[in-house]
C-alpha cells in the first residue's frame, strides 16, 4: 500500500499528559530534532504548580506546545494541529485549542472508567465513544499496552516500562512527521549511559512507534514541513532562563567583574540559579540565600566590594526585595534585579506567565526611587537584553530591573549565537586613590556629566567613605537633613535614570510604515504574537504597524514621535492594562488596551482580531 | 600620606563626622574601644569594613575611619555575608542592637552563623528600641512597661547566647560597655577568630532603659552576680568566696568555703556541652540562688568558612573543567549549521 506524504508550511503539535508522563521532554526532543532539521522552532511548556498533581485528573496535566515551520516564526502557535493526548484528561484540558479538523491521537488506555471518573467525564462517557469529537480526526492507539508489548523481553518491571510510553508517542510522531530518530536515540545514550537496560528499552519503544506508523496500514499519509530559510549561520536551541544566565556570566567576564548571583529559590526564576550554578569554572559565585531579602542584600554586599551583584525572583520576592532595591538607588552601585514574571497578586499562578509587574518595577518602592527597566522580548533575546541591563547598571552605577516572565524564561527557540568578541566590553568607573582625590578630600558622590559617581571599593588606599540608606549630602555622601539638599538628590537620582535614554537605541518601527492609522505597541513577550499578527495584516494589505519597547524606563526619547505618528494605538498586554496607563500619562495619546490576564500569552489571532475591529471603527 | 597600620593610634581610626549618640549612652565606651583594638590590629583602614543596619548603635559605621555600609533594619549580616563572599580578603565587622538583629533581622543573623562567614558580629544590647523612643525589644525582661506595653510586656525574652549556640556559632562571648578593659580583650579575640564571632554587650541606654544592667555593672552587685570567664581557671566569682561546680550534668552554686578550687568547673572554651550549659546561666539576679552572669568568650572552635569553601568550589572546578572559555559557553553543547 502506498503512503503519500503532504507538504506543510507550520504545524503545532500539543504534547499533553500528566505530570509525571514526560511531556515535556518528549516535546523538546521533537522540537530538538526539528530545529536540526532545518525548521524554524518556538516552543511553550505549560505546566501545572503541583510536582505531582493527582494523577489522571485536569489539574495534574502538563502540556508541552511547539511549533515548527518551513517560514520563520514568533510564537509556540494558536490554534494546535495535533493534540497528543495520554489521557482523558489530557484531552478535556486542552480540546479547546485545537484547530477544527485537527488531529487527536489518543492513548485509549488512558480512557478507561478510571481516567475518565478522573477528567470528570460525565457518567464516565469516553469521549472517544460517542460523536462529540466528530469534526476532528481522532487517531486510537493504546499505547500503553503496545509499549508494554515492545518492551516485554526487556527484564524491566511495569512501572518502568509504563515510564518509556512517551518515546513511543514520539517515535510515532517522527514517523508522522518524517524525522529521523538518530537524534533522539543518541539523547536517550547519553542520558542513560549507565542505565544499558532502560537506554535499550527507551530506543525499543521509540523505533516500536515508528514502526507501527510505517507498518499499520490505517495511516495513509505523512507530512512534510521542509526546512525553513533562516540565515546561514551556526545555530543552537537556547531557553530564556538559559540565555539569561549565559548572558550574565558573558556582561561579568566583559566588565572584569565577579559576578555574585544572591537568589532565593522561586517558580519561575530558580533555572537563572540553577545554570550559573553549573558554571562555576567562569568564576561564578551563586549564594542560595536565607530568602528573597537577604539574596539582594548580599548581592549589594557584593557589588560594595566590587563584584557584579545580581539578585532575581518572581513578583513575590521581588516586592519583599524593594526596600533593598530603594537602598541600592540611594548606593548608587551597580545592582541587577531580575524578575521572571508570573501571575499574581500573592503567590498567584506560580508556573503561568504574566506581564503585571510592570508598574511594580517602575515605581513599587517607597519615596522617590527610580529604576531603569528593560525586557527582553523572547527566549534568545534574554541574551542581548541581560548584558544590555549589566551595561547599563554598571556604567551608570544604577540599579536595573530586568523584565523577562513566564513564557520567555521557559520557552526555546533556535538562536544564531554571536561570537564572544563580538560583544563589546563594559566599562566601570573606577575610583582611583590618587586621580579621585580632591583638595575636600574624597568625594564618594563627586559625578561626571552624565551624573555618574565613581565606584571605591574597599581596598583601595585614602578612599574610606561610608554610604547608608539615609539622605545624603550632594558630594560628600554624609548624612544629610538640608531641606533643599533632599530635594536636590531625588532630582539628580531621577536624572540620573534619565540621562540613560541618551546612551540607549531610539525605538524602530518593527514592521510596517512609519506612520498611518494604526500602531501595535508591545513590550516583552508578546512580541512573538504581534508579529504574527501584524504579519499577516501586512500581506493582506492592511495599514498597521508593530514596534517594540525594550527600555520601559526610561523611554526611547524618540517613543512620543514614534506615537504621534500614528492615529491610533493599540498595546497588547498580559496584565490589566499597565503599560496603556503608563503611556497615556505620558503622552496624552489615548492609547488603547488589549489585555488578557488568563495566565496564558495572548495569541496572535486574538491580536489579529482586535486590530481588525480597532480598524474597521476608524 | 598614608600610614602603615602598625602605626595606626586611635585617631587614625575615627571619622570627622560629630558622634551623635545621647550623653552618657553606652555606645561611646564601645566605640572608643574598637578604635582601640582596631589601631593595635594590624590591619590597614582600607580594608576594613563596618555593616550596620537600623537603630542608635547602627550609626557606628560613620565614626569609623574605614569603608562602612549604614544599610537597612536587620539586613547589615545579609550585607555582610554577601561582601565577604565576594571579597575574602577584607575585615569585616557588624554593628547590630537587639531590634536589629533578634527580631527583625533574626533570620540572617542565625544564617550568618551557620555559615561561618569570617565576620565579626557586635551586639550592642540595651533590651529596648531606644531610635524609635522606647518600645520594648527581643531581650526585654517580661513584664517589662514601656511605650508600648503600659501594661507589661507579653513576650518572653530571648536568651542571645543560647540562640547563636543552637545557629552553629563558632565564637560566643559577652562583654559589658562599663567594663573598657575586657571588652578590649574581647573585641581582640573576636578580631583574631576565623569564622564568625558573636560579641554580645550589655549597653546601657542612658535615656529609655537606663540601669537595665546595673545588677551585673555596678561595683556593688557585679562581684556577685558575674563571673569572668578564663579558659583552663575554675569558675569562681565573688570574690573567690564562691563557684561553680558540676553535680552530675547539673551546674551548682557552692561557697568556696566548703569547696576547693579544684572541685569546680573548669572553663573549657573548646568544650561544646558546656558552653551550651554556660548560655543558660541565664537567671534573674533578684532570684535566691541565681547563677552569675558569665561574661567572657563562652564558646569557640574552628570550622570551615563559608567563604572560604566557595572559592575551593571554584578552584576545584577551574581544575577539572578548566578556565571557562565564552564562545564554548555561548555555543552549549549542541549546534547546528543552516
Amino acid at each position: 500500500m502506498t503512503k503519500t506524504t503532504e507538504k506543510k508550511r507550520d504545524v503545532v503539535i500539543l504534547f499533553a499528559g500528566d505530570s509525571g508522563d514526560g511531556m515535556q521532554l518528549t516535546g523538546s526532543l521533537f522540537s530538538n530534532t526539528s530545529a536540526e532539521y532545518g525548521n524554524d522552532i518556538s516552543t511553550f511548556p505549560n505546566f501545572p504548580a503541583e510536582i505531582r498533581a493527582p494523577q489522571g485528573t485536569v489539574a495534574g496535566v502538563s502540556g508541552f506546545k511547539l511549533q515548527f515551520a518551513s517560514v520563520d516564526i514568533f510564537t509556540a502557535g494558536d490554534e494546535v494541529d495535533v493534540l497528543v493526548s495520554m489521557n482523558a484528561a489530557a484531552l478535556k484540558a486542552n480540546l479547546s485549542q485545537l484547530k477544527r479538523g485537527g488531529t487527536i491521537i489518543a492513548n485509549t488506555s488512558g480512557f478507561d472508567k478510571k481516567n475518565l471518573r478522573l477528567a470528570k467525564y460525565g457518567d464516565a462517557e469516553s469521549p472517544l465513544l460517542d460523536d462529540s469529537l466528530e469534526e476532528y480526526r481522532v487517531i486510537e492507539i493504546d499505547i500503553s499496552k503496545m509499549t508494554k508489548e515492545a518492551l516485554v523481553d526487556s527484564g524491566l518491571g511495569a512501572k518502568e516500562i509504563e515510564r518509556c510510553k512517551n518515546m513511543f508517542v514520539l517515535g510515532f510522531l517522527y514517523w508522522m512527521y518524517n524525522r529521523k530518530l538518530e537524534n533522539t536515540e543518541v539523547f536517550i545514550k547519553n542520558k542513560f549511559a549507565k542505565k544499558q537496560q532502560i537506554m535499550d528499552a527507551n530506543i525499543k519503544a521509540l523505533k516500536a512507534g515508528y514502526y507501527f506508523g510505517d507498518t499499520n496500514e490505517t495511516f495513509t499519509s505523512r507530512y512534510e514541513v521542509e526546512s525553513a530559510s533562516l540565515p546561514e549561520g551556526e545555530y543552537r536551541s537556547i531557553m530564556g532562563n538559559q540565555a539569561t544566565a549565559l548572558g550574565l556570566i558573558v556582561a561579568a567576564k566583559k566588565a572584569g567583574l565577579d559576578l555574585f548571583y544572591g537568589s532565593y529559590p522561586i517558580t519561575p526564576a530558580s533555572d537563572i540559579l540553577h545554570e550559573l550554578a553549573r558554571h562555576k569554572n567562569y568564576g561564578v559565585k551563586t549564594f542560595q540565600a536565607e530568602d528573597e531579602i537577604a539574596a539582594v542584600c548580599a548581592s549589594i554586599g557584593a557589588s560594595f566590594g566590587g563584584a557584579f551583584g545580581v539578585t532575581a525572583s518572581s513578583g513575590p520576592g521581588i516586592a519583599l526585595k524593594a526596600e533593598a532595591i530603594g537602598l541600592a538607588i540611594m548606593f548608587e552601585l551597580p545592582l541587577l534585579v531580575i524578575n521572571v514574571q508570573r501571575g499574581g497578586p500573592s503567590t498567584g499562578l506560580p508556573t503561568k506567565t504574566e506581564q503585571s509587574d510592570l508598574m511594580q518595577a517602575i515605581y513599587g518602592r517607597n519615596g522617590e526611587a527610580p529604576m531603569v527597566v528593560i525586557a527582553p522580548h523572547s527566549p534568545s533575546d534574554c541574551f542581548d537584553t541581560i548584558i544590555e541591563a549589566a551595561r547599563i547598571s554598571i556604567e551608570h552605577m544604577v540599579p536595573v530591573m530586568f523584565l523577562s516572565d513566564g513564557y520567555i524564561a521557559n520557552g526555546s527557540e533556535p538562536w544564531k549565537f554571536p561570537s564572544a568578541d563580538d560583544i563589546a566590553a563594559i566599562k566601570p568607573k573606577w575610583a582611583d586613590s590618587e586621580k579621585s582625590m580632591t583638595d575636600r578630600g574624597y568625594l564618594p558622590y563627586k559625578r561626571d556629566e552624565k551624573l555618574v559617581r565613581e565606584w571605591a571599593i574597599p581596598g583601595m588606599k585614602e578612599l574610606q567613605h561610608r554610604i547608608g540608606g539615609l539622605e545624603k549630602d550632594d558630594e560628600t555622601g554624609n548624612v544629610s537633613y538640608d531641606p533643599e539638599n533632599h530635594e536636590k538628590m531625588v532630582k539628580i537620582r531621577q536624572q540620573k535614570v534619565d540621562i540613560v535614554a541618551d546612551f540607549v537605541p531610539e525605538i524602530e518601527i518593527e514592521q510596517g510604515e512609519d506612520s498611518g492609522k494604526l500602531l501595535v505597541l508591545g513590550w516583552g513577550s508578546t512580541y512573538g504574537a504581534i508579529m504574527t499578527a501584524v504579519r499577516e495584516l501586512i500581506a493582506e494589505g492592511k495599514p498597521v504597524s508593530h514596534a517594540h519597547i525594550r527600555y520601559l524606563n526610561p523611554f526611547p526619547k524618540n517613543l512620543g514621535d514614534v506615537l504621534d505618528r500614528f492615529d491610533k494605538v493599540l498595546i497588547p498586554e498580559i496584565n490589566d492594562r499597565q503599560l496603556v496607563h503608563i503611556i497615556n500619562s505620558k503622552f496624552l495619546k489615548g492609547a488603547l488596551p488589549l489585555s488578557k490576564i488568563q495566565g496564558m500569552p495572548i495569541t496572535s489571532k486574538e491580536i489579529r482580531e482586535k486590530i481588525l475591529e480597532t480598524l474597521n471603527e476608524s | 600620606m598614608t600610614k602603615n597600620p602598625e602605626d595606626y593610634t586611635s585617631k587614625d581610626l575615627a571619622t570627622d563626622q560629630d558622634v551623635r549618640w545621647c550623653p552618657g549612652c553606652g555606645d561611646y565606651s564601645i566605640l572608643k574601644q574598637m578604635q582601640g583594638t582596631l589601631a593595635e590590629a594590624g590591619v590597614a583602614v582600607e580594608d576594613t569594613v563596618f555593616v550596620s543596619g537600623i537603630g542608635c548603635s547602627s550609626r557606628f559605621p560613620y565614626y569609623m575611619n574605614t569603608y562602612g555600609i549604614h544599610s537597612i533594619h536587620g539586613r547589615a549580616t545579609a550585607m555582610a555575608s554577601g561582601l565577604k563572599a565576594a571579597r575574602q580578603d577584607l575585615s569585616v565587622w557588624v554593628i547590630t542592637g537587639d531590634g536589629d538583629s533578634l527580631s527583625i533581622g533574626g533570620n540572617h543573623l542565625i544564617h550568618l552563623l551557620r555559615r561561618n562567614f569570617d565576620v565579626n558580629v557586635v551586639l550592642f544590647n540595651n533590651e529596648i528600641y531606644g531610635l524609635t523612643k522606647g518600645q520594648y525589644s527581643p531581650t526585654s525582661p517580661k513584664g517589662q512597661v514601656t511605650k508600648s506595653t503600659p501594661m507589661g510586656s507579653l513576650d518572653h525574652p530571648f536568651n542571645p547566647g543560647a540562640l547563636v549556640m543552637g545557629a552553629g556559632s563558632t565564637f560566643v562571648a559577652r562583654s559589658m560597655d562599663r567594663d573598657p578593659k575586657h571588652m578590649r580583650e574581647i573585641l581582640k579575640a573576636a578580631s583574631d577568630h576565623k569564622g564568625t564571632s558573636f560579641i554580645e554587650v550589655y549597653q546601657n541606654c542612658h535615656v529609655f532603659n537606663d540601669g537595665a544592667f546595673g545588677v551585673y555593672t555596678d561595683k556593688d552587685s557585679k562581684a556577685m552576680t558575674t563571673i569572668f570567664l578564663k579558659d583552663g581557671e575554675p569558675l569562681v566569682f565573688a570574690g573567690e568566696e564562691k563557684g561553680i561546680r558540676l553535680n552530675g550534668m547539673k551546674p551548682e552554686l557552692v561557697s568556696l568555703s566548703d569547696y576547693s578550687k579544684e572541685d569546680l568547673w573548669i572553663h573549657d572554651s573548646s568544650d561544646r556541652y558546656k558552653a551550651l550549659m554556660l548560655t543558660e546561666f541565664f537567671d534573674d539576679q533578684s532570684k535566691e540562688d541565681a547563677l552569675p552572669r558569665p561574661f567572657g568568650i563562652i564558646y569557640q572552635e574552628d570550622r570551615f568558612r563559608y567563604e572560604e569553601a566557595m572559592q575551593d568550589q571554584i578552584d576545584k572546578a577551574v581544575e577539572v573543567k578548566g578556565e571557562g572559555d565564552l564562545d564554548a559557553l555561548i555555543r552549549g553543547g549542541h549546534t547546528w549549521s543552516v
